[in-house]
Formats: structure tokens, C-alpha cells, sequence
């Protein structure tokens, strides 16, 4: 299907905001946009970061989703206490698919869940000395663990604990470090402020912890930051930077241990993948270290070959030879598969709605297929992330913020693409509706799909969904009107 | 008041961080700009205006300060 026109996706706009009422309509035609390169500010055209509309079914997260699930979670040799009621943990467990390596249960506990389970009488009386005597069980049953985080549940801001008094505590009777964070769920209006709240809490409680510290630096230390290794990414990633002479010191964090992190502020370039999740703590150790920060992002063979280029620009001659290196080597690889999938994929096009990073960082993945991206938009964006965006977008495309259930539906119907890429709440509506969808949050069950190694697979999977014979026959053949050629040929 | 993060970019020209709001903007005015006078009424280019106290250029970009706001952008 062709492009449609500003006016075309402006009328689009206003037909879907039909409708709501009067109220909600205003204030959801600030988060729908028609996007324009000749925008330099996002804000003049996009609204973010602002409270979902109530009665509205929005896809957020909460604050300790943002800061649990995303930021904490990866943290494999430290135990991350759900500090509440057993729902938030265990309905969230293990489901984000960020691989480590590790013996579960003994040194590493990154699919595990830990909670307080809060009860009435813990609600009432406050689940203080819970938590202490958790602190307790947690290092006779786990001795190898490294240090605990505690992840406030909404409970916990509601009826007050004094969750640092009892971490500081513990911390001194087991002797390794305890870190409360108080992302409760209620904070802020989707996970991103978790984010925050998270990078917060390791600025505060474990960045400076090796200050001083003797370490064998080389000039060619680097951090991968924001990295949450869904099905391998980080591994894939990181055998680039290693390749082109680069040392790895920490991956955050995605397989990452607390020791690297304590170690990061030793780098000489922290590399910012999600640059929603992670700029914060990038922006402390700019001030605090001197350390510089640097956006890259790896996925599709142009976007890599930018990124390792600009990456290697922050180091000598050395490092600019192994980039070339890097790129010359994989460059006949990436040809090969763009040949093969390009003249099936070319020409299709996607809508993307995820989460603060890849409804931008995919687009030239895509790109390379051949493929075009006709609509995006972010659960969680700010203002920031919207002004990278307008930049990667074709003009007169789609973009929707915080879109409502509703809203993406009809989107879909209009612009009638040939994939959508969103997670698992939109996956099986689309399906139905006959038209394919690839969860961009989990890979669905696939991946990796950064890197060179990791294009290859992306390119595979969008094959296989946009090619699958499954959505062609949704409409049974009764109700087909004209298909007779078809149903011979099927036959 | 607000906790500001001022920082010098690639071309080395001043931008504004905004933890709490989480709003990044460059910086098109700065009233002093001098080695010894530094700071004073800043413009942004979304519109917002703050203000520093004027002291002596920081010795390394960026730098955490306190600032007033003046006039806010939204």
C-alpha cells in the first residue's frame, strides 16, 4: 500500500478521535502526530511523558516495572527482593527473556523470585522487621549471592517502611550490600520513571563503592550500557566491541554482575544503548568521572556500520583500523542476507509501537530490507526521544504516543500494513485481524537480533512472519468473493 | 529552585538538562559568559529562561548547579 499524504494521515487523525468525547479527545489529539523532518522540536508537534487517560486502555508499566523488571532485574549475582504483596513478582517473573550465564538458585538469580509477600498484619503493622528477617533467610539459603536490592511494591510508599534504615542494617550484619529502592508503583505515569528512580538508586548505593580501588586500566576500556541482553543482544554486541579491539569491562545490564558495575565508573567511554533507561546514570558519571557517553545503535548492518564508526572515532588509529576491519569483514555476510530476504521483504511495510527506544533504533534495520515504517510510537518517550525520532521517520508518517488500545486498532485497519511490530498484548488482536505481528519486546522467543549475527536472525524472523500462507487464508473460502484462481492454485 | 545539569556538547556549545523534568535543550543565550563572570539569566530553545548565579567559569563540563526558573517553557 502507498504512503498516504500529510492531509490523508491529518483526516486519519481526526476520524479515529472521533469517537471520544469532548475532553479526552483534546487531550489525545496532543499525543497523535503527522510527522514533519522540518520539525526541530518535537514538543511543538507531540505531547509525552503525560498521564494515560482513564477509561482509556493503555500498554504502561508502572515504576517498579521500570525499575524490577528493566533496570535491577538483569543484575544476575544479586538477589532483588519484591518488596510487597506476591503478584508484582511473580506475574512478572522471568518473562523478559534477558539470558545470563550462571547456575540458577546457586550463584546466579536472575529468573528467580524473591518477595516479603506482604499479609494483612504486615500492612497494619508494617513489614519492617519482614524484610529484616528475609535479609536473614535470603543469606543462609543463598550464600553465594552478591548483594540484595529491595524493590519497593506500592504498599511500602503507602503505609511508610523505613526500608534504608532496615537495608543499612542488614547490610552491616551480612556484610554485602543492600540497596533499597523505592520505586513504588505508583510513582510517576508509566516505568519510566522506575528507570530514573532505579538509576538513582545505583548512583546512590553502589557506583562509588570501588573509588580508589586499584584496577588495571588499558586506554581501550569501554561499558555497554543499556543493554538488557534479550535473547543474547548484549553477547552479540559485545563480540563486535571486542573485535575491534575494545575491552569490555561491564554490561549493563544484561548478564551483568554487580561487580562490573561497580567497576564502570573505570571506563574510558560508557556506550548508551536505551538511551531512555540508562542517560541518567550516563549523565552522573559524565559529571562525576569525566567519563563521555555515546548513543550507538546496532541494529542493521548501516545503522552498526555508523555506530562502530562513531565509537571508534573516541579512540586512536588502532581502534579506527579494527572498526574497518569489523565492517569490512561482516559487510559480504550482511549482503548476502540482504539479497536474500530483500526481494521477499522489499517494499512491505511495518508499524512499530514499543517501548523508549526501538520504535526509533529498528527503523534502519528495517530500512536495509527494504522495508517501510509507516507508523511508530513509544509506550514511555519524553520529549528528547520524539526530537531523535522525527529525524529516522519518513515525512508525513504516523506518530502516536501512549496510543490507546482503540486508537492502534483503527491505525492498523487504515494504514493496513504487512507486519506490526508491538508485544504480546497487541499480538493476537493483529493475528486475527490477519495481519502478522513480531513482538519487538522479547523478540518473540527469537533473537538475538543486535549485531551483525543478530540481523541475520531479524531479517529471518520478519521473513517468516510476513511470508507465513497462515493470514492469507483468515477469510474462509465462502466468504471469499472473487478468489476462484486462488483456490485452484491453493489446491 | 531546581537542580540544573549544564553541559558542553560535540561542537562545544552549552546544553540544559533538567533532571526532574527530564528535559534536554540547548542553550542559545548565556548573560555572562566569561572566564571570571559566568552564569547569569540563561535562554533556552524551547522559550524557558533560568537563572544562575554568576561565578567563575567551572573548571570541566557538565556541571550540576542550582538555577531559578524565570519563565518556563509549557
Amino acid at each position: 500500500m502507498s504512503a498516504l499524504t500529510r492531509e490523508e494521515t491529518e483526516a486519519l487523525i481526526q476520524e479515529v478521535l472521533e469517537v471520544y468525547p469532548e475532553k479526552a479527545k483534546k487531550d489525545r489529539a496532543k499525543h497523535l502526530a503527522v510527522n514533519d523532518q522540518a520539525v526541530e522540536q518535537s514538543k511543538k508537534c507531540i505531547t509525552s511523558n503525560r498521564k494515560s487517560l482513564p477509561g482509556v486502555m493503555t500498554i504502561r508499566g508502572c515504576a517498579y516495572a521500570g525499575s524490577k523488571g528493566v533496570v535491577w532485574g538483569p543484575i544476575k549475582d544479586m538477589i532483588h527482593i519484591s518488596h510487597g504483596p506476591v503478584g508484582c513478582g511473580q506475574y512478572s517473573r522471568a518473562g523478559r527473556r534477558n539470558y545470563y550465564v550462571g547456575t540458577t538458585g546457586v550463584d546466579t538469580f536472575g529468573t528467580m523470585n524473591f518477595t516479603s509477600d506482604f499479609q494483612e498484619k504486615d500492612i497494619v503493622f508494617g513489614g519492617d522487621k519482614k524484610l529484616a528477617k528475609l535479609i536473614n533467610e535470603v543469606e543462609l539459603l543463598f550464600p553465594l549471592h552478591r548483594g540484595i536490592s529491595v524493590q519497593s511494591e506500592c504498599p511500602i510508599g503507602l503505609i511508610g517502611d523505613d526500608i534504608e534504615a532496615v537495608s543499612k542494617k542488614g547490610a552491616k550484619e551480612i556484610g554485602k550490600p543492600i540497596v533499597p529502592v523505592r520505586c513504588e508503583g505508583f510513582r510517576g505515569v508509566s516505568q519510566s520513571l522506575g528507570h530514573h528512580i532505579a538509576n538513582d538508586a545505583v548512583r546512590d548505593w553502589v557506583l562509588d563503592a570501588r573509588d580508589g580501588a586499584p584496577f588495571e586500566s588499558t586506554p581501550y576500556d569501554v561499558s555497554i550500557i543499556g543493554d538488557y541482553n534479550i535473547g543474547g543482544d548484549a553477547w552479540a554486541s559485545r563480540i563486535l566491541l571486542e573485535e575491534m579491539g575494545l575491552r569490555v569491562v561491564s554490561q549493563w545490564s544484561g548478564d551483568g554482575t554487580l561487580a562490573e558495575m561497580e567497576k564502570t565508573p573505570k571506563v574510558k567511554l560508557n556506550l548508551l544503548h536505551c538511551y531512555r533507561s540508562m542517560n541518567y546514570i550516563s549523565r552522573h558519571m559524565e559529571e562525576k568521572y569525566g567519563i563521555p557517553w555515546l548513543e550507538y545503535n546496532f541494529f542493521g548492518p548501516t545503522k552498526i556500520a555508523e555506530s562502530l564508526r562513531a565509537i571508534a572515532a573516541h579512540f586512536d588509529d588502532k581502534i579506527k583500523e579494527g572498526a574497518e576491519k569489523v565492517i569490512a569483514r561482516y559487510q559480504p555476510m550482511m549482503d548476502a542476507v540482504i539479497a536474500k530476504y530483500k526481494p521477499r521483504l522489499g517494499g512491505k511495510t511495518v508499524m512499530l509501537y514499543v517501548g523508549g527506544l526501538r520504535p526509533r533504533h529498528v527503523i534502519g534495520a528495517y530500512e536495509d530490507l527494504g522495508m517501510e515504517v509507516t507508523g511508530t510510537g513509544y509506550e514511555f518517550a519524553h520529549g528528547d526521544d520524539y526530537d531523535r525520532t522525527i529525524k529516522e521517520m519518513g515525512n508525513a508518517t504516523l506518530l502516536y504516543d501512549d496510543v490507546t488500545g482503540f486508537e492502534l486498532e483503527e491505525f492498523v485497519k487504515k494504514l493496513n500494513p504487512d507486519l506490526v511490530g508491538s508485544g504480546i498484548k497487541e499480538k493476537y488482536v493483529f493475528q486475527k485481524m490477519g495481519i502478522p505481528l513480531r513482538q519487538m519486546h522479547s523478540w518473540d522467543y527469537s533473537g538475538p537480533y543486535h549485531g551483525y549475527d543478530g540481523f541475520a536472525i531479524f531479517a529471518r524472523d520478519m521473513d517468516m512472519a510476513i511470508s507465513s500462507p497462515t493470514f492469507k487464508n483468515l477469510v474462509p473460502p465462502w466468504k471469499k468473493k472473487s478468489e476462484t484462481e486462488e483456490l485452484k492454485k491453493a489446491a | 529552585m531546581a537542580n540544573i545539569m549544564v553541559r558542553k556538547d560535540a561542537t562545544g556549545a552549552y546544553s540544559f538538562y533538567l533532571p526532574k523534568r527530564d528535559l534536554e535543550d540547548a542553550i542559545v543565550s548565556m548573560e555572562f559568559d566569561t572566564p571570571d563572570k559566568w552564569g547569569g539569566e540563561i535562554k533556552l530553545n524551547n522559550g524557558g529562561a533560568y537563572y544562575i548565579e554568576p561565578q567563575a567559569i567551572p573548571a570541566r563540563f557538565p556541571i550540576s548547579l542550582r538555577a531559578k526558573r524565570l519563565d518556563a517553557a509549557e
